[in-house]
């Protein structure tokens, strides 16, 4: 005898995450298809449960939220170097807890895991690109940039630069500007 | 976590400057893969075959015989399928000068070779790093210039 039958793979999907959920006594949240969110911190030995028992399933957890949160980190911070004259007062932990909506400790464990290198490196990287491109494309004067990328001194600015890149602000201009000249004589 | 991985050439006419390069990047817990090159004339008949795989970053000793590191780089810079590789010199030259000129000729970063193993390890390390922030994070590497 032969049947036939139909799925509807959503519903089998949803059916057994909610019971395999509730049978780890997980709080949660379904939120859109293929979105689920806990309610409460899951210790490590329940995730490795539900994770096990879901691949059983076919079901896997997408690691690469955390390479999409890592990158709404970085689109965060950009914004807020790029506007620092907005965001002076606030200090970046607090900035980016507030708008990504999750610890701070959380983010920067994160960051660092997927990156290799910390939030606070990354904030200085940034600031710094910054400056560089301020000095190249702009008239700006050194005190000018470090006055709106919000360093309390031209020397602190020149110092994390240094320590960042190796070379001092007045070192770098020159290199590139010897670099224009060297590609114009070439054309 | 990091899916790609790195992938690193250096042309040094130096053996024991090349072994010590390999156990650096072997020793690093970084996804990386390393090939090494005699000097700059094989160096560069590798890199021009058309079908070449072409390295992250590129390190180039100075002083090779037959063709220097800044011949190389004046001819790589020429070439524009090379534009995406981030170009390091390796030297044991601290001269301002060789620093300035591999820099004003397109180099990205100049390190000065470590006696000490740790130090070379850390250096290399940062550098993998610090491109790795260049190729994701949408900087504008014109202005990529590291020295260490």
């Amino acid at each position: 005898m032969k049947i036939f039958i139909k799925f509807d793979f959503k519903r089998i999907c949803t059916k057994v995450i909610e019971e395999k959920l509730t049978g780890l006594g997980i709080k949660y949240r379904m939120l859109n298809f293929g979105e689920i969110e806990f309610l409460e911190e899951v210790p490590d030995d329940k995730m490795k449960a539900f994770n096990a028992i879901l691949k059983d399933y076919g079901i896997e957890k997408i690691e690469n939220q955390k390479v999409i949160l890592v990158q709404k980190i970085k689109d965060t911070i950009i914004d807020m170097v790029l506007n620092a004259n907005e965001t002076m007062n606030v200090k970046s932990s607090v900035y980016l807890s507030e708008k990504l909506g999750h610890s701070y400790g959380y983010l920067s464990n994160l960051f660092s895991e997927v990156t290799y290198t910390s939030v606070e490196n990354f904030i200085i990287l940034q600031r710094i690109e910054h400056a560089k491109s301020l000095m190249i494309n702009t008239d700006l004067s050194l005190t000018e940039i470090a006055y709106r990328l919000q360093y309390s001194s031209v020397a602190h600015l020149s110092t994390q630069f240094k320590n960042t890149t190796g070379i001092t602000p007045t070192t770098f201009q020159r290199i590139i500007a010897k670099r224009r000249e060297l590609s114009s004589n070439k054309n | 976590m990091r899916e790609e991985y790195t992938y690193v050439v250096l042309a040094d006419d130096d053996e024991d400057d090349r072994l010590f390069f390999t156990d650096a990047f072997e020793e690093l817990k970084m996804q990386t893969k390393v090939d090494v090159y005699k000097d700059g004339i094989e160096l560069m008949n590798a890199l021009n075959q058309s079908d070449s795989i072409l390295p992250n970053i590129l390190f180039l000793d100075l002083n090779m015989p037959m063709k220097s590191g800044l011949e190389c780089l004046k001819e790589i810079k020429m070439n524009p399928r090379f534009k995406n590789l981030s170009i390091a010199i390796y030297s044991t030259s601290a001269s301002e000068e060789d620093i300035e000129d591999t820099f004003v000729n397109g180099a990205n970063i100049y390190i000065k070779k470590p006696n000490d193993f740790k130090i070379l390890k850390k250096i290399l390390a940062d550098v993998v790093t610090m491109n790795w922030q260049y190729h994701t994070s949408g900087l504008n590497k014109d202005n990529f210039l590291l020295r260490l």
